[in-house]
């Protein structure tokens, strides 16, 4: 390749980075900037000013709003995890009868988007009392539409197994759960790494659930709360928002930096949604 | 049933009365308990509130009056004269099929890019995914704030002798920077996969047609189109049913407005349930979306036998 083409090609590669980079360049530093500046053009923040990170915990109960979503967001992960990785297993490497129809009866739930669904279970959460609760939001994603996504691929992964392993281990008089925990799902590791990354990734940005089934601001999640951050007469407040924003965002980007690679093989052959 | 254990069965029998449980019968056992969790999940959460929104869809129901009457298709009837609903179908096919059109040609750019033997690549392909991971809504709130009347954007056109329009409030330009939006967030993901399917083509394609003379716009349409398009009809698939649940974009940049020109159908979805306590027509709604996620998906599975080069 000359040296013109390659220096072509860096030019359009760069340009084309401006808008997947700035945005989050602009969240992190605006957040720094004090309201009256804050619609300034400079690339930097002329004083730094940290009022804005102290605010979001003042104006909102931003801490118990992080915790909650970390935690449903843990639960969520580690619940389909179990339920995908032994649902999966046994599809793809035991027998049993009606094994397939089971199968495709499973798979036809990711026709189902959960945006269907949601009237009448809040309807059924209604009944049970657990509206303005964290219920919905752990039990939909664990058990629902994600979790069949979940199933599915573990699925397709088990069935990449040789079968020699398991007909070792049984021969040492392993039974199947053994063989399961002790054999399968070791090497199941890399395909446990994508479902965990999708799962965590589904529940920390879930929108639509938290809004509809949650009233209470000591239980808002994550993306929820960072809407709230307005003034007396719901303008916004751009900088403490951004703060918001910022830390939402920040942990999760320290992460992917660290483990790009697991991070995007896994997104990616687990096809979240465009 | 693995031959192995018809193998143990006579050894078994041999030294007395069989036993109940034997290896394959504790074997299902095992599947079926294995499968429990998984199924009792979805019939709860997936297959028992489809069947219950096709029946709400037949009632008037308001949370706030407590009144659940059964109506039959009147529902169905309102959906049919509604004003707004063909503006809400207007702006969800506008929104699908321009996010669609938008992220694989860029998807597919992106990919081709980094698909040259350039240092870097790597480097390049974590910043373009990096959207992918940053949280959705601390994406779309930091891209509202930059496309605020007196935001970055219009700060930056400004600078070049540029009246930008106010994005977010005219009707022309609303649905556009909510695509916009949406592309850039993930369409990280497709080029993983469009990279994935380039780095597939077997490299003695390129050379035979090469030495046949073939200039390099004709080989991408005639040797790399062909072959990632299980690729492409994959991803398109992916893109399209997620820009069907697009929800809380709308929601932070546009609130459906302005008018109804970004009303998408879950917007509205959530608006007739939610906020006016339509719950019964919200149901009516939500069928709609569920028989064209299924119509989409049915097409699709159809296109792939015809269009799709060489699939095995």
């Amino acid at each position: 390749m000359s040296v013109k083409v390659k220096v072509f090609l860096y030019g359009i590669l760069l340009v084309l980075c401006v808008p997947f980079v700035f945005p989050t360049w602009w969240m992190i530093t605006s957040s720094f900037k004090p309201n009256a500046e804050i619609f300034s053009p400079s690339l930097w923040p002329s004083s730094w000013s940290f009022e804005p990170w102290r605010q979001v915990f003042t104006m909102q109960p931003f801490a118990q709003q992080y915790f909650n979503s970390a935690y449903i967001a843990v639960v969520v992960t580690l619940g389909t995890l179990v339920v995908a990785a032994m649902a999966g297993y046994a599809f793809a490497r035991i027998r049993f009868r009606g094994q397939n129809v089971l199968f495709l009866v499973v798979l036809t739930g990711l026709l189902i988007p959960s945006e269907v669904t949601i009237v009448p279970l809040f309807r059924i959460f209604n009944s049970l009392g657990l509206v303005d609760t964290h219920w919905p939001l752990i039990l939909v994603p664990m058990l629902g539409p994600s979790s069949v996504l979940a199933t599915f691929i573990m699925r397709q992964f088990f069935i990449t197994l040789p079968g020699e392993l398991e007909e070792a281990a049984r021969m040492d008089g392993l039974g199947r759960p053994a063989i399961f925990r002790r054999i399968a799902l070791p090497l199941a590791r890399p395909a446990l790494g994508a479902v965990a990354i999708f799962t965590f990734l589904h529940s920390w940005n879930l929108y639509l659930e938290p809004v509809v089934y949650l009233s209470t601001r000591t239980k808002y999640t994550l993306p929820q709360a960072l809407t709230q951050f307005t003034d007396a007469y719901q303008g916004q407040l751009w900088n403490v928002q951004l703060s918001a924003a910022s830390m939402t965002a920040i942990p999760v980007l320290i992460v992917f930096v660290l483990a790009q690679r697991q991070f995007i093989e896994g997104l990616a052959h687990t096809g979240l949604k465009g | 049933m693995t031959v192995v254990l018809d193998r143990t069965a006579p050894a078994a029998r041999s030294t007395g009365p069989r036993p109940f449980w034997t290896t394959r019968r504790r074997d299902q056992l095992t599947g079926y308990l294995f499968i429990t969790p998984a199924l009792l999940g979805a019939a709860a959460f997936v297959f028992l509130p489809l069947v219950l929104v096709v029946w709400y869809s037949l009632h008037e129901w308001n949370v706030l009056a407590d009144t659940f009457n059964f109506v039959g298709a009147d529902n169905y009837r309102k959906l049919a004269e509604d004003r707004n609903f063909p503006s809400v179908l207007r702006a969800t096919a506008f929104f699908s099929i321009g996010l669609v059109v938008l992220n694989l040609a860029l998807a597919l750019l992106l990919a081709v890019l980094l698909n040259q033997k350039l240092r870097g690549t790597t480097f390049f392909r974590v910043l373009f995914f990096s959207p992918v991971v940053v949280s959705l809504l601390a994406w779309t709130i930091v891209w509202g704030f930059l496309l605020q009347d007196n935001g970055g954007i219009n700060g930056l056109l400004d600078a070049a002798g540029i009246d930008g329009p106010n994005w977010l409030r005219s009707g022309g330009t609303a649905m556009a920077s909510v695509v916009v939006v949406q592309v850039f967030k993930n369409v990280g993901l497709n080029m993983v996969l469009f990279l994935a399917a380039l780095q597939g083509v077997p490299p003695e394609l390129y050379e035979a047609a090469r030495t046949d003379g073939a200039g390099p716009w004709t080989i991408f349409r005639r040797i790399t189109l062909p072959l990632i398009s299980p690729t492409i009809l994959l991803t398109s698939i992916i893109t399209v049913v997620g820009s069907l649940q697009v929800f809380a974009q709308i929601s932070v940049l546009t609130q459906g407005g302005p008018g109804t020109s970004t009303t998408v159908l879950v917007y509205y979805l959530y608006q007739q349930a939610f906020q006016f306590h339509a719950f019964g027509y919200g149901a009516t709604l939500s069928v709609v979306l569920f028989l064209i996620v299924l119509a989409l998906t049915v097409l699709q599975w159809q296109m792939r036998k015809r269009w799709v080069f060489h699939e095995r």
